[in-house]
């Protein structure tokens, strides 16, 4: 057989590349508009509800390895298929530095395992150059996307409580859950500190918001995926729906090599590899939205080379790949001894925290520029690999039931009774905070490696600076105070100076942004505002790499309505004929 | 009722939880009989991940006469008590067994603290650690089984011991008769009401009006939001 690349006869209104966040917007809104989508994956159809593929509501002993993170990062059950490795699908780093990539393949992408978190940018976070001086501000403003957030809550749903906090904007909420022990604890000694203990804002429904979908049955398990479509997907609640329309057609396994381009420079539709057969393809289309993930577009541009594009497409500004920036992350666990011998409930609840913190300090008083969030963890959770794991280290430390103290360690109907002891009170801390976006944190094409369909490879170099290290020792300080104001002790060594405070690897918080970034200055951003290529009117990228500046918020939200923001304008520029 | 069906019942939005609770009372014997259909593991693996379990399986790690070791010393850990059976009740060894060819920087430690176990034996009382009275395998556990306390010349003796213990732990409490024992009542469709009112009251807290006010009232559970 010849090796050809295979043209899909049908032409396309809109080609979009990927189905996560964006790409499930945009699949959405342009085939309610009557447009003819094609919709491409690079991984399987998934589906939660498919018995094949369901992992909620499994115990930890339906799996032989009882949950453990072998195959998949965050556990057998989780949803996610993919991680952070992909076999045949290398990325390097380079001069040293350190960049985690974690990738999704399959239907939904990402927002399959994602934690629900569904925070809006406030008016800060949209002008924050205007306020400190760093980074640079969005070409748009919160007033810009509000009514595309508004459109979010209430097609999706997100739980939380009007708070008229500055920079952490209240939307149309669904009712948040009651908190649960530990986090009424966090709340009170929050209180002391003077920070504010709030209801979390994830996007899972406590009511439902239509028909199609059924409420929260409260079992804990959101990043397993929902199999009465309780919580937000893209596959479940956006590519589902947007399919019934009959004008999106799905391809899955489909792995884009390249956007192809016609003489004049314009996109003309995608080229990818169909993993079932190993054959090259193509589809054409009028338009070409990528919504591949931050980093996966970048490298989609920067791989589609021709004659007009010769740095990459969209790409004379050489702005692609840089100012990726991922959110901080640092935590702190502790043991709360109160809460040994409790009482037993079901404290499930839903799939992540009923409280947070959003960022309460004043930068401007602070060593460091940009704030973060804190979220928690803790109560009587499922039991899965792991559990038990470093006994000797707790148990002789405090006194057994008859107050006498006891030799660390041991064995027998003793120890065995003190697993039953410790249930349950455990609590942990995480912070995700703000990064400044850099020039000189990037990613940028390998020119020595390809990936096993023979597409060069990524390679990062992304370094923090002194604003997130001194971020993390500010986490790392008020962890300590939360953990003690609870009465608790708090675990290990606190991290210091030498580990950057437990600051993460860049990356490994999963928030990556930022790589074909929005401005009005085509000579400094690869977007216009309405996330359109300045130098190919007819390409759009939806998917966090349009972001100038990441806030301490989770991008989901932001994405989703930046995207519906994008699509309704792509309608009106088919419609002027602009594009 | 079925777990699938009460799922479908929570679908349609209009039992209640607690209807579908207390009309089942039939948790324990349906799921056992219960085999999930298809996919090989049942618990949704991808193909890949399904061969990658089915390859484990089949391959054996431990000799029989080290299975042995390990069921002794599991079943020190973990013996049974009036509350539930004993770590080899809950097939701890054979979770064992998986989880070093799983987790295959388990091997080594695990097969050369046997070994070193073994030894021990042997320099006292001539025989390996299987084929001592139950009285001599104690005094030589004693020896490792107490990290603050243990003597130096002893401390692989301890990391091996302590790498037992956590397995035998994690192996027995995420297994149907741990997870009964430990009290964890959850993974079950529920409706998410709050802390239990003698909770709140046993540790000082209570929810205060505001909390009241802004949370989800449960019997709204089922009733779609509107915002105008």
């Amino acid at each position: 057989m010849a090796f050809e690349i295979k043209k899909q006869a049908k032409l396309y209104d809109v080609c979009i590349v990927g189905s996560g966040a964006g790409g499930g917007m945009a699949a959405k809104i342009l085939s309610e508009a009557g447009l003819k989508v094609a919709l491409l994956e690079a991984g399987p159809k998934y589906d939660p509800a498919d018995p094949e593929q369901a992992t909620q509501l499994k115990w930890p002993y339906e799996s032989p390895r009882r949950g453990a993170s072998t195959t998949r990062a965050f556990g057998d059950f989780d949803a996610a298929y993919g991680g952070w490795q992909i076999d045949g699908e290398p990325y390097t780093k380079k001069n040293g530095t350190e960049f985690d990539w974690f990738r999704s393949r399959m239907l939904g992408g990402r927002t399959n395992h994602w934690g629900r978190i569904s925070l809006r940018f406030g008016e800060r976070d949209f002008k924050h150059k205007s306020y400190d001086g760093l980074g640079d501000d969005w070409p748009i403003s919160y007033q810009d996307v509000a009514p595309y957030y508004d459109r979010v809550d209430k097609l999706i749903g997100v739980f939380g409580s009007k708070e008229n906090l500055p920079n952490e904007p209240d939307g149309f909420f669904l009712p948040p859950p009651k908190p649960r022990m530990h986090e009424l604890m966090v709340k009170r000694a929050g209180e002391k500190m003077g920070l504010p203990v709030i209801p979390a804002r994830l996007s899972i429904l406590t009511r439902s918001v239509n028909k199609d979908r059924s409420p929260c049955f409260y079992c804990s398990q959101c990043n397993r995926g929902c199999t009465v479509y309780g919580d937000f997907s893209s596959s479940s609640v956006l590519v589902k729906p947007a399919m019934k329309s009959g004008h999106v057609d799905l391809y899955t396994n489909a792995m884009v090599r390249e956007v192809l381009t016609d003489d004049s420079g314009k996109a003309t539709g995608v080229a990818y590899i169909d993993k079932a057969d190993m054959q090259e393809y193509s589809v054409n289309a009028r338009v070409v939205v990528l919504a591949a993930s931050a980093c996966e577009s970048a490298r989609l541009l920067l791989n589609s080379k021709s004659a007009k594009h010769p740095n990459g497409l969209a790409n004379s500004s050489g702005v692609v790949g840089k100012y990726l920036h991922d959110s901080t992350g640092a935590s702190r666990g502790g043991f709360i001894p109160a809460l040994m011998d409790r009482k037993r409930y079901n404290e499930d609840g839903v799939g992540g925290m009923h409280l947070y913190i959003p960022w309460w300090g004043d930068n401007k008083k602070l060593d460091f520029a940009r704030g973060y969030h804190i979220e928690m963890g803790g109560g009587m959770h499922m039991p899965s690999y792991g559990y038990g794991f470093g006994m000797e280290n707790m148990n002789g430390k405090y006194p057994g039931r008859d107050g006498k103290p006891k030799a660390a360690g041991g064995y027998g109907a003793s120890l065995k009774d003190d697993y039953r002891r410790y249930f349950g009170a455990h609590i942990g801390f995480a912070g995700r905070g703000e990064c400044i976006a850099r020039e000189d944190n990037y990613c940028e094409i390998d020119p020595n490696v390809v990936d096993k369909y023979g597409i060069p490879v990524l390679r990062f170099h992304y370094t923090w600076s002194d604003h997130e290290v001194k971020q993390a020792k500010h986490m790392q300080d008020t962890f300590e105070q939360l953990i003690v104001e609870m009465g608790g002790v708090p675990s290990g060594t606190k991290p210091g100076e030498d580990t950057k405070y437990g600051l993460e690897n860049p990356g490994r918080i999963i928030h990556e942004v930022g790589t074909t970034r929005m401005g009005d200055n085509p000579a400094t951003s690869v977007l216009n505002k309405f996330n359109q290529a300045h130098e190919v009117k007819n390409l759009f990228v939806v998917d966090g790499g349009a972001f100038v500046s990441q806030a301490d918020k989770n991008p989901t939200w932001t994405i989703l309505a930046l995207s519906m923001r994008a699509s309704e304008y792509i309608v009106d520029q088919l419609k002027k004929q602009n594009i | 009722m079925d777990r699938r069906e009460s799922l479908k019942a929570l679908a349609l939005g209009t039992l209640s939880v607690g209807t579908i609770l207390s009309a089942t009372g039939c948790e324990d014997k349906k799921t056992t009989g219960e085999k999930k259909a298809g996919n090989a593991q049942g618990y949704g693996r991808t193909p890949d991940e399904a061969e990658r379990d089915k390859a484990l399986t089949e391959e054996k790690f431990f000799t029989p006469e080290e299975m042995k070791t390990i069921t002794i010393l599991a079943d020190i850990i973990i013996p049974a008590d009036e509350h539930s059976g004993s770590a080899s009740d809950a097939k701890v060894p054979e979770f064992i067994e998986f989880i070093v060819k799983d987790i295959p920087e388990h091997k080594l430690p695990m097969r050369g603290g046997l070994r070193w176990l073994d030894v021990q034996c042997a320099k006292r009382y001539n025989k390996s650690f299987a084929e001592c009275s139950p009285e001599q395998r104690i005094a030589v556990v004693d020896l490792i089984a107490y990290p603050e306390k243990a003597a130096p010349e002893n401390s692989q003796g301890v990391a091996f011991f302590n790498r037992m213990r956590n397995l035998t732990a994690t192996g027995f409490f995420t297994s149907k008769i741990g997870i009964k024992d430990l009290g964890y009542i959850g993974n079950t469709p529920n409706e998410w009401d709050g802390v239990p009112a003698d909770v709140l009251k046993q540790y000082g807290y209570a929810y205060d009006e505001k909390t009241l006010a802004t949370c989800l009232k449960i019997e709204d559970r089922g009733k779609i939001m509107t915002w105008d």
